[in-house]
């Protein structure tokens, strides 16, 4: 059988580790080996990712031939919006200011509740974003406007 | 003499009124947390790691310190009264406490917790003191080779005690090894893995990895599905223990206490697997083992003395050998170093104020903590009904101004994203994330002793085993890996992770 189906946590975890210790390895051909007396830069990487892709093969050829529980629901929803809203913020936290990018974060990430409802998440909106801005900006003076440039702040 | 001397020192240390009072705000905010599903330690530490740099060396410490134990302390309200624990290592106490509040004894159970939590969080402070020390000085004799194998035993023991595959574990152990490697080589000045992105010179920090992995991916994890949370009871009456309570309590306190206080020593482990292992030890020599599940006290006495014991001595390889023995250790390691002090065994002779101030300081939070949660219980309860999603938008919002202030940069927000979906997948895949926390903080030292090693045998590598002391912590290391993937103990393992 497909041991994508029938093991894919064992599966795709050793691909992910098989892609990153490759990649390493790949990459650290640019640092220098150096030797084990004088270790240069490449050296402990190469050792390590070279771990990484034996672990990796391993659990591979393992999917193939022991069953394994099934990944499960995957939160796609909440994922999407946590992620999202984060990025978001990142984005225009300087541009706009903490007046802005903290409702905005905490209303959609908000929507990826089951439970969502417009009048909580607005409330819940002001309250953080009024607690923030007191402790973090006046109280403990990290360096984000409350109004930004964009508003002329 | 010496000892009372410290003693004296730390609690000139810890009483000052800036200490006593981030100590009170370190419990508070641990039980806080603690209360709270779905936030644990870790992520709320690597939150709160941005305020507290401004802070002095020992105050920082002293409050990190609170908001881990307080944290264990916080959990077991939820458990008994809503049947969710609040807190990993407060699994277990769900199972007999939360049967203890459907019979009206919410309050005994509440009490029992916090009395045998007071007497562990006691004893294991006086281990600590006892043992820290000789343990330290031991230390000091070590060198790169000895350090070198004392990490590849910790990296090892975290593996045996991590839940899910073995396999998929030491990957994510190695993997964080890797990316602790991330940024500038420190003798070379090579860029390593950044991608040309000047951002990354440094390296990433290891607080945006905590934050992604453990605050980010642990919300989208608890998205999946929301659990409706009912209190059992909304007014908690009659804490006193009986007489007949009291008797069938102090057995297991005291086994509780010496299990926790072991376990918490061990790599990987922390408070999680005292609680475990005391619950499991306690059915198995109750003489009420048949009440075991409907309501035995034993069963809250027992768990919440071993995760606080093990809260406390867990800070033992952190304080005397500069190794983090789970992910919160490893953020107070990354907190010491941003402070400008070199952890190791040199922190005890180096700043004793320090040491010894924290020790005192986990005294007296401790006593703070029976008294916020028993006559204060009442608050307690009306935040263990506060739902989720009130929640997960202000611990993003925490998480994104607390990861821009490390640096006053975006690219940390957006690298925290990242981690969020990297932990979310690894999460999903049965990787635990805790080994690999641990491995990236000691990813880099653990190149530097290998190298300062090897430089000295001139690159023999035999100095590994030639060494007694670094040879006996190799086979140490290879035992519990050969335990761990014995079928038999695999097995029990996965029976002891099953009830979660």
């Amino acid at each position: 059988m497909n041991p994508i189906a029938r093991n894919a946590k064992d599966f795709w975890t050793g691909v992910i580790f098989l892609i990153i210790g490759g990649g390493a390895i790949v990459l650290s051909r640019d640092y220098g080996m150096g030797t084990a007396v004088k270790m240069g830069p490449a050296y402990f990487p190469t050792i390590l990712s070279s771990l990484l892709i034996v672990i990796g093969a391993i659990s591979v050829i393992r999917s193939f031939l022991k069953p394994g529980t099934p990944i499960g629901t995957v939160a796609w929803k909440g994922l999407f919006l946590i992620i999202a809203s984060t990025l978001l913020f990142g984005g225009i936290v300087r541009g706009a200011g903490l007046a802005i990018a903290l409702p905005l974060l905490i209303i959609i990430s908000a929507f990826a509740s089951t439970r969502f409802r417009w009048q909580y998440a607005l409330a819940l909106a002001v309250g953080v974003t009024v607690f923030c801005i007191l402790i973090f900006q006046v109280g403990l003076g990290v360096p984000l406007p409350i109004l930004g440039s964009w508003f002329g702040g | 003499m010496e000892l009372i001397a410290n003693i004296g020192l730390g609690f000139s240390t810890a009483l000052t009124p800036l200490n006593l009072l981030y100590c009170l705000a370190g419990v508070f905010l641990g039980t806080l947390i603690g209360v709270l599903p779905g936030l644990g330690p870790t992520a709320t530490i690597a939150m709160l790691l941005p305020i507290t740099f401004n802070l002095p060396p020992v105050s920082s410490l002293i409050m990190l310190a609170g908001i881990y134990y307080g944290s264990q302390y916080g959990g077991s309200t939820t458990s008994i009264l809503v049947n969710v624990p609040g807190e990993a290592a407060s699994v277990v106490t769900a199972l007999d406490g939360y049967q203890m509040a459907r019979k009206g004894r919410a309050g005994v159970a509440l009490a029992t917790a916090a009395i045998g939590s007071f007497f562990a969080g006691t004893v294991a402070t006086v281990i600590l003191a006892l043992f820290a020390p000789p343990l330290a000085e031991i230390a000091l004799k070590f060198g790169p080779a000895e350090f070198f194998s004392l990490m590849v035993l910790g990296l090892l023991a975290s593996l045996v005690l991590a839940r899910g595959s073995l396999l998929h574990a030491s990957g994510m152990v190695v993997l964080g090894l890797l990316m602790g490697l991330i940024g500038s080589d420190v003798n070379t000045g090579t860029q390593r893995f950044t991608f040309d992105l000047p951002q990354l010179a440094d390296g990433v920090g290891f607080v945006v990895v905590a934050m992604g992995m453990f605050g980010l991916a642990e919300i989208i994890r608890n998205l999946e599905n929301e659990d409706d949370r009912s209190l059992i009871v909304s007014k908690v009456t009659n804490l006193m223990p009986t007489k007949e309570d009291w008797k069938r309590i102090v057995g297991p306190i005291l086994r509780g206490t010496a299990i926790g206080s072991i376990l918490g020593i061990l790599p990987g482990s922390g408070s999680i697997l005292g609680s475990f292992a005391a619950y499991a030890i306690e059915k198995k020599v109750s003489k009420n083992s048949a009440e075991f599940g409907k309501g035995a006290i034993e069963g809250v006495a027992a768990p919440e003395s071993a995760n606080n014991a093990g809260a406390q001595t867990s800070f033992i390889p952190m304080l005397t050998l500069g190794i983090p023995s789970n992910p919160v250790m490893a953020l107070m390691i990354g907190a010491m170093i941003i402070q400008g002090i070199q952890p190791g065994p040199s922190v005890i002779t180096e700043q004793p104020a320090l040491f010894w101030g924290i020790i005192v300081s986990m005294w007296i939070g401790n006593f703070f903590l029976v008294v916020l949660n028993l006559p204060m219980i009442g608050m307690w309860v009306r935040i263990v009904s506060v739902p989720y999603q009130f929640l997960f938008p202000a611990i993003l919002v925490f998480c994104g101004i607390g990861v821009f202030s490390l640096n006053n940069t975006e690219f940390d927000i957006y690298l925290m994203a990242l981690f969020g979906v990297i932990g979310y997948i690894f999460v999903k895949l049965d990787c635990e994330p805790a080994p690999m926390l641990l491995a990236f903080i000691l990813g880099p030292m653990m190149e530097e002793y290998l190298r300062r090693a090897l430089l000295l045998s001139r690159g023999d590598p035999m100095v590994f085993l030639e060494r007694p002391i670094s040879a006996t912590m190799l086979a140490l290391a290879a035992l519990a890996i050969i335990v761990a993937s014995l079928p038999m103990f695999y097995k029990k393992r996965e029976e002891a992770f099953k009830e979660e």
